[in-house]
This record gives structure tokens, sequence and C-alpha cells, in this order.
């Protein structure tokens, strides 16, 4: 990645007060628009000349969608401008949703916690090097993948959900809102709608230049939780080179409801092992009626990593992925 | 002989301090002439494109109101280094990953190489120039001197932003929790053995002034 030290292309800058303004700035602009929030995605593409949108649209003052407040169904309903920190350390998302806690409290660094925010973790692009530096790919409206030849370095890439494209999904928050059946909030200037986090992430198959849902115009303003399970169990665990700053490699969330010892309910998510958080259904549903044990835990490992196809130099997530299904289970607590 | 008086009153009237002042704001202008100026071809289309309209805005800055032209595009580091001269806050990588950059915004501590200027209007910026107060030092800038913590050095201010934030949130860390508290910042001299031990008595001093 060049590092380019010196301004970043002008573009006309606007900051509404509110959610209205916003969308109606972004259908006018359409896909020339670009969404600022944080910022920590954005800027890396504006430095290295890679995206130049004619106009920014900054979130910095939209406050209507900064903060967490209780929701309608008893759950939290957190707004898509709430920084990383503030939920790590909310006391009520800290209480109901340690799982959420967790991974927003392990997002890279102290300084882009304090800076990034829920939304933009959620619908932050592929960190795929060669997408990001400018090659012009599949996702970038090529036809070529450059990460999945045979000579690619693609030791960060997908072992399950690749179609054409093999990036995957950087965020640590979305497998957590997933394993919590979160709900998104988006609103355009066509009105409301609103998404299970299972729908909100899409694959290559579906569109290979988005990950998410969201069009040009789509704004994420509002994440709602669920009431919490009753006195659930939970795991989180992400694994990367780095202790501090780096994307994982692989991380698991789950949600297990054991009663009388034995599974009730769960939700096993795990990311960056494909294009979006992957929901981990043929596990979650050969674990009910069974022992949160070790072997309940090795079986579910096996069945996670069916059909998975590794790359040239991504076979470890395959055992990465089984071990960390296995622990997400064995020692949700 | 009028000319002469012209120059022997200004002098009288220029303080050495003045001068030097005067000096670092001609050298920051040219280097953000520099920077703004780089991809020379880019220039008469930068500056016909729209946005590349500068704006006056009043920014906070270490308790002061500073009137300053900022382009729509320009960073808070950028901002700080050459339109205002507080040269105090480093550019490392201007990717967020160094620290280097680190200043605080309402007390928080933020990259200002990953924000725009425009962004933090009517927000408090603290850079490390912002921290000494009547002529004593901040408790972390005496923590540094006092356990020598950077080798180099150029990663020091960032650090010392990043401790003052780690201080208003855990007054007392245990070393380890201020690594995990410092974990934004790179030194490249890895020295962090001894940015720890700094880290350790900025907090031991912090708490004796409290």
């Amino acid at each position: 990645m060049a590092v380019i030290r010196d301004m970043i292309p002008p573009f006309e800058l606007f900051q509404p007060a509110g959610v209205d303004d916003a969308v109606r700035l972004m259908d006018q602009y359409g896909d020339q628009g670009w969404v600022l929030a944080g910022g920590l995605d954005t800027f890396d593409w504006f430095k290295d000349r890679i995206k130049r949108p004619a106009a920014v649209i900054d979130l910095a003052a939209v406050d209507e969608i900064r903060g967490i407040a209780d929701g309608a169904s008893g759950g939290l309903d957190i707004g898509a401008m709430t920084s990383l920190t503030d939920i790590a350390e909310h006391g009520g998302v800290q209480g109901a949703y340690p799982l959420l806690a967790e991974a927003a409290g392990l997002v890279a660094t102290p300084q882009i916690r304090n800076q990034g925010t829920l939304g933009g973790n959620i619908v932050q692009d592929t960190r795929c090097w060669y997408y990001r530096s400018g090659w012009p790919c599949y996702r970038a409206g090529g036809n070529i993948c450059y990460a999945g030849t045979r000579r690619s370095m693609n030791r960060e890439h997908c072992i399950v959900g690749a179609d054409r494209c093999v990036a995957v999904n950087p965020s640590d928050t979305a497998p957590a809102l997933v394993a919590l059946d979160a709900e998104m909030v988006v609103v355009s200037t066509s009105g409301e709608r609103t998404f299970a986090a299972t729908d909100f992430f899409i694959g290559p198959d579906i569109d290979i230049e988005r990950m998410t849902v969201l069009e040009p115009g789509d704004l994420l303003t509002r994440i709602v939780l669920p009431a919490p399970w009753e006195g659930a169990r939970w795991y989180f665990e992400k694994i990367r080179d780095r202790k501090s700053w780096d994307f994982s490699l692989v991380s698991v969330a789950s949600m297990l409801q054991v009663q009388g010892g034995v599974i009730q309910d769960a939700r096993i998510v795990v990311n960056s092992i494909a294009p979006y958080p992957v929901r981990m259904g043929a596990v979650e549903a050969a674990i009910r009626g069974r022992e949160p044990s070790d072997e309940t835990g090795q079986m579910a490992g096996e069945i996670a990593v069916e059909g998975a196809r590794a790359l040239r130099h991504n076979d470890y997530k395959i055992a990465l992925t089984r071990n960390l299904v296995k622990r997400s289970i064995r020692d949700a607590a | 002989m009028l000319d002469t008086q012209v120059i022997q009153s200004r002098r009288g009237g220029f303080t050495r301090r003045k001068f030097i002042k005067g000096v670092i704001a001609a050298g920051a202008t040219a280097s953000a002439a520099g920077y703004l100026f780089r991809e020379s071809g880019m220039l008469a289309p930068m500056l016909s494109a729209q946005g590349a309209v500068e704006r006056l805005v009043t920014l906070t800055v270490n308790g002061q109101q500073r009137r300053v032209d900022v382009p729509k595009h320009e960073t808070l580091a950028m901002t700080l280094r050459y339109q205002l001269g507080l040269t105090g806050t480093k550019l490392g990588c201007d990717r967020a990953e160094c620290g280097a950059c680190t200043v605080l915004l309402d007390g928080t501590t933020h990259y200002g190489c990953s924000i725009l200027t425009h962004s933090v209007l009517g927000r408090e910026v603290t850079t490390i120039e912002g921290l000494e107060s009547d002529g004593e030092l901040h408790p972390v800038q005496q923590a540094v001197i006092d356990e020598g913590g950077f080798q180099c050095a150029f990663c020091a201010p960032g650090f010392t932003m990043s401790m003052v934030g780690m201080l208003s949130k855990n007054p007392s860390p245990s070393r380890e929790e201020a690594a995990e508290l410092l974990a934004g910042n790179l030194c490249r001299c890895g020295d962090y053995d001894k940015i720890l031990n700094t880290a350790m008595r900025a907090a031991e001093l912090s708490r004796s002034r409290a």
C-alpha cells in the first residue's frame, strides 16, 4: 500500500444535523456520495486515491443516532454513531450483552474505539489488500480475483462462501450482533426498513461489490437488540497476529441457553472465514439437547468445517475454526 | 534616515520570542505549501474542484479559540501542525496505526491523522503543548523526564497524550492494564519497557498531586 503523505484530494463536505437531511443528501449524490462516520475505513481509501467521491456526508453532528437507549421489546436500541468505547464500557451492554461489550472492546486500539462507531464497524469494507490497493478485481468492478490464484498471498482470505471473490468480513461486532439476533434499522428517502442481522450481510453470490444490503442512499441508523436470553452462556474469541490493532484471522461468537445441563438453544457465528459472518445453523441444530461438553464441542467443530475449502495459504483457518467452535461451546460461561 | 528609524523602532518592538515564532509560522506556511502543491500537475484542477475552498472556522485548541482557514478535506493533524504551528503532534504513518498524532478530543484520545478538522468544531482539542499549566509540567511529562522513558522520542508526544487519556480512565492501572490502554501507540525503538515504567510513574505522580 503506497503511503502518500499529502492532502486528501478535495471533496464537497456536508455536515447534516439530522437523519432526514443526511439521507436527502445521500439520495442527491447517489454513488458519488460517501457517508463518513468514524472515518477509520474511509480515510485509507481517500488517502490512497482509490475512492474519490464528489461529496462526503459527515455524520459527526447527527446526534439523534448516537447513544444507547432502552428498546421497545425489553432490549437495547443502539444508535449507529455510538462509539465502540461507549458500547464496551456501557453498564447496560456489559450487564445484558457481555458478548457485544467484549467484541467492541477487542476492536483495534483505544484511539480507534474512541472514534470508530458501531455502524461503521459493521458496514466497513473488506480488508483484502488486492482490493484495497486499487487492483481492478471483481469487487472493484473488474473481471478477475487477484487473491484466489495459486500464487496469491491469501493467508487472510476465505475458506467458505467464496464466489469469484475470496475476501472476508473483518468486523468484530458483526458476529456478536448476529449471535444476539440483532436487527438493523436502515433509513432512506423512501422510508425505514429493518433487517435481521443474518440477512444484513451478503456474500458475493448476491452482490460482489457490496458487503451488506445497503445500497447508495441507504443509511444504517440503529441497531436493535432483543431482550437477552435468560441465564445464557456466551463466548467470544478473536484470533489475530498481534494483540492490538489487528483484524481477526478468525473470530467466534456464541450464545448458549443451557437448562438442566443441556443446550436448549444456541447461536454459533464465525467471522473472517467468509465474506459475511457465518451463522453455523447445522452446528446449532446438532448441539441442541446435548451437554456443552468437550465431546459436543469436538463434534460441533467437525461439523463447522464441513465443506470448507482452503486457498493456498490459509488452511490453518480450518483448524482454527474447528477449535474455536469447540471452545465456544465447551468454554461458554 | 527615516528608513533607519523605522527599522530601529521595529527592531525595538520585536522580542526574540516573537521573532522565533514568526520564523516558525513562515516555515509552517512553506511546508504546508509543500503538502498542498506536491502533485504540481494537480494544482489547477484541485483549486477549481468543488470543495477545494477553505472555510474560516474557530477551533478550541488547548483552551484557546483559534481562528483558522481550513480546507474541507484537511485532517486535524495537518491543521495543528501546518496551520497552527503546533508541531508537537507528530505525523508518523498517517494511517491510524502508529499513534504519533494522538490528541485529546473532549478528553479522550483520537488519532489526529484520521479525523477531519471540520468534524471537531465545537470540541475541545488538547495537544501536547496544552498539558503544561502555569509553568508546571503535567504529571505525565514529569514522569517522562524522571524515567527517561523514550529513546528517539518521536513517539513521545503521542504516548504522552495516550497516558493522559489512560489516567483519566484508570488512575491506578496495573502494568498490564497500562500496556492494554497504551496499545494504540507504537515505538519503533522498541522501548516499551521504559515507556511502561513511565506510565506507572505518571500514575503515581498524578495520584500524589490529586
